[in-house]
């Protein structure tokens, strides 16, 4: 009846997990509980559950990819902890949860923060800076969120019920294989990223449409903000990558259900095929991931430093160019799998060529800055510190490039570091930066720039001080994913980078308070005018948080930098509007369960999947299915706001900006 | 990028969507694309079985057809063309063509290469029993 599941799948005999498992359960319940008793279920569901709506999927996104930082920090801290004690002892963690905490932090932190966190502040921004209402296919993109949502949810309940992969963050075979990992671990792994990734899939589909499909008048290619176009080269990717995951999964899938041989030891599998085919994958996610970075850098650097983002077309260029090369490089995640010099040379070198156009870019930003009255907001601060750092995480990368040095660094906390360098260096520092950088635009106040930058020197120093004595206990050979050890050289360095991991977790309590307070204040940071930095693209001309049509008006692009221009016109005018536009009656996709249902029966699926209950795997595939049908058959998927309503609207949000104007020709 | 090219987006056309032609053109132009594609079809068997053309051509002759055959369902039934309402499709289609080929003939490359310098895993488990 329940397949494989049995009470003796909740660990009882460990009380981590148990615990943090109940903290969350009932803080989970609390939540819920406190939305029905004050009556905020019916507002959830209308306005953010069932919304089709870009900018609240692409809040919900980010808050997804926050809540799960909290968990994947949470693992780091404890590694960093066992790694600090477990010096000729066993440290406090067992080795089978210690090896099960390392691949869900690594899981959770590519698919289930960095990628929704990017994904989330592209939905957010991407249709405002094109100036038009809405993405290309605004239902799909709710299911994709939820999803993704659907994957993160399955990895935290392996945390009580089952376990989750040994394997690390990719399961390599033979390991991942039923005969060495026969519990449900990699089962949770294999189904909660084939649901997510079809999830991630439909969201770059729907990004690569909406950049070439829709776009305001006048918005050509060569006009678009940097943003745009690193979202474009960032979801073609996705687009060419995914499916290289879904299938490669697939197989190990097969493999462990109905007893295929793609990847096993005997009957003709092949285990460095998993590895060729997981990285064909892998190598484009970095670039999947740091692509939409540079554009929030390009956004941030190019706002504060009051000029035009210098070098415009090679930045273009530039993106374009990591966009194809980063399908070319692959093998350098396994040099030291055995292929010919040969092959290692041509990968090596495609490798270093990479780090061209990246240098591309560091220059232009600079040169952004170069002459330019910078403004030392807090996302500024992340984009300096994501220059300095990443620029060391780049060069060590350069390095691990050589195939000699790869090497002797293969699989050593060199590596570790590496990655690390350049993932929270580039990845998550661009996050940070286009979280605090688009907040105001998404709910009309700013986040308190104190605490922000408290949080970005502790996530600064706290970094270097974590990861710096990685690359020299790498040196030391010390490898990655080491439960205990017994070198003495090595321990010093491990505790230094124990204390670093407190620091970035005093960052993110400064992160957390930065949130609670600025809600709490959020009257004294209110911004009525919707351009709270004096930005340069079309997000800003709009009201903040913008309404529902985005744009009462679809405005008319004439060139680079669009609101910039408009706003020196109106300086030169010296009046803020012209004459009050035509307002017409807009019309809007309306809100749609089928996201949340549609996921509702995938969790359920991949649940069942997991634990072989099949009957329960297939009322979820109806289920799914039906609802699909359902949505397919609708009539009315669109309503219409009235011409009045929009002008009311808009009116409010123009006489704000009249008054700045107005105020700043009186000083 | 101008304003035209602009202009010339907006005219952009999804595959499967046509802009000119009834619904007359549009049977012709499934029925010639239907004809040939039978034909392609029907010559290759003939080309696999027969004893007209030197026998070490025919795996080459096969590929040619088997890209003609790309070519017709290309044209005729996912209506890819040069015209400028179709760029978006042609480089949709190159971006596809060229991450295949990079990816599976960086694969084939890579395994062959594996396969010479390393000893194949079968024979591996082999020499462990």
């Amino acid at each position: 009846m329940f397949g494989k599941l049995s009470w003796a799948a909740v660990p009882l005999d460990q009380p981590i997990p148990l615990i943090a498992g109940a903290v969350v359960l009932v803080a989970i319940l609390a939540v819920v509980v406190w939305v029905i008793v004050a009556g905020h279920l019916p507002y959830l569901w209308r306005e953010w559950i069932t919304s089709v709506d870009h900018k609240r999927i692409g809040v919900m996104y980010v808050l997804l990819a926050s809540v799960m930082l909290l968990r994947g920090f949470s693992d780091a801290i404890m590694m960093r902890a066992q790694q600090a004690v477990a010096f000729h002892s066993q440290g406090f963690l067992p080795p089978e949860h210690y090896n099960q905490i390392f691949s869900a932090h690594g899981t959770i932190m590519i698919f289930f923060v960095a990628m929704p966190f990017v994904i989330g502040l592209m939905n957010l921004v991407v249709p405002l800076q094109l100036g038009v209402r809405d993405v290309a296919f605004p239902t799909l993109n709710s299911v994709g969120f939820w999803l993704t949502a659907t994957g993160a949810l399955l990895v935290n309940v392996s945390l009580v019920v089952g376990e989750f992969a040994r394997t690390g963050w990719l399961p390599y075979p033979p390991l991942s294989e039923l005969t060495y990992s026969p519990g449900v671990g990699v089962d949770y792994y294999l189904w909660s990223l084939e649901i997510s990734g079809v999830g991630t899939l439909v969201a770059g589909i729907n990004l690569v449409t909406t950049v070439l499909k829709i776009r305001t008048k006048g918005m050509s290619y060569l006009r678009m903000p940097m943003f745009c176009w690193t979202t474009l080269a960032s979801n073609l990717l996705i687009i060419a990558a995914f499916p290289i995951l879904t299938a490669t999964l697939a197989m190990l899938i097969l493999d462990r259900y109905l007893g295929f041989h793609f990847f096993t030891n005997e009957a003709g599998g092949n285990v460095m095929m998993f590895m060729n085919l997981i990285w064909a994958w892998g190598h484009p996610e970095v670039y999947i991931l740091i692509l939409p970075a540079f554009g929030i850098f390009s956004e941030v650097v190019s706002t504060f430093s009051g000029k035009p983002l210098f070098g415009y077309r090679s930045m273009v260029l530039a993106t374009m160019a990591i966009c194809i090369i980063s399908f070319m490089v692959w093998l350098h995640h396994f040099f030291t799998m055995g292929a010919g010099p040969n092959v290692n040379a041509i990968f090596g070198i495609a490798s270093m060529i990479i780090a061209v156009p990246t240098g591309v870019k560091i220059y232009n930003w600079l040169f952004t800055m170069y002459g330019g009255r910078i403004r030392f907001t807090t996302p500024m601060m992340w984009s300096i510190g994501f220059m300095v750092t990443f620029i060391i995480g780049g060069l060590t990368g350069v390095l691990v490039a050589v195939p000699p040095a790869d090497f002797l660094l293969h699989n050593s906390l060199f590596l570790v570091a590496h990655f690390h360098n350049v993932i929270i260096g580039g990845v998550l520092f661009g996050a940070f930066a286009g979280y605090t950088y688009w907040f105001p635009k998404a709910f009309g106040f700013r986040l308190h720039e104190g605490l922000g930058k408290a949080a970005f020197w502790c996530w600064l120093i706290g970094f270097y001080v974590a990861f710096m004595p990685l690359y020299a206990a790498g040196f030391l050979g010390m490898t990655r994913r080491m439960q205990h050890y017994d070198v003495p050289e090595w321990r010093p360095w491990l505790i230094v980078a124990g204390v670093g991991a407190v620091i970035i977790t005093i960052g993110i309590i400064f992160q957390v308070a930065q949130l609670v307070i600025s809600i709490r204040d959020r009257e004294k940071l209110r911004d009525l005018t919707g351009d709270p930095w004096d930005g340069r693209s079309l997000e800003w001309a709009t009201a903040s948080p913008p309404p529902v049509f985005n744009f009462a008006v679809l405005p008319n692009i004439t060139g680079e930098d669009a609101y910039w221009a408009m706003k020196a016109k109106a300086k030169a005018r010296g009046q803020a509007e012209p004459k009050e536009p035509d307002y017409e009656p807009i019309e809007l996709p309306r809100n749609s369960p089928t996201g949340f249902v549609c996921a509702f029966f995938a969790t359920v699926m991949g649940f069942a999947l997991i634990w072989h209950i099949w009957w329960m795997v297939i009322a979820g595939f109806i289920g799914a299915f039906a609802t699909f049908v359902a949505f397919a058959w609708r009539d009315h998927d669109e309503y219409e706001i009235p011409a009045d309503e929009v002008a009311r609207i808009d009116r409010i949000n123009l006489a704000e900006r009249r008054n700045l104007v107005t105020a700043a020709g009186s000083v | 990028m101008s304003d035209q090219s602009h202009d010339l987006h907006q005219a952009d056309l999804a595959p499967g969507e046509e802009s000119e032609g009834g619904i007359g053109n549009r049977v012709i132009g499934y029925v010639v694309g239907l004809g040939l594609a039978l034909l392609l079809t029907a010559t290759s068997f003939f080309v696999a079985g027969t004893d007209l053309v030197w026998q070490p051509s025919i795996p080459v002759a096969i590929v040619v057809l088997a890209i003609a055959q790309m070519g017709v369902h290309v044209v005729f039934f996912l209506h890819i063309t040069t015209g400028p309402d179709n760029t978006n499709n042609v480089m949709a289609l190159f971006f596809g063509i060229l991450i295949i080929v990079l990816v599976i003939g960086g694969s084939l490359w890579i395994m062959e290469n594996l396969n010479h310098n390393m000893m194949p895993m079968n024979q591996i488990m082999q020499m462990q029993q």
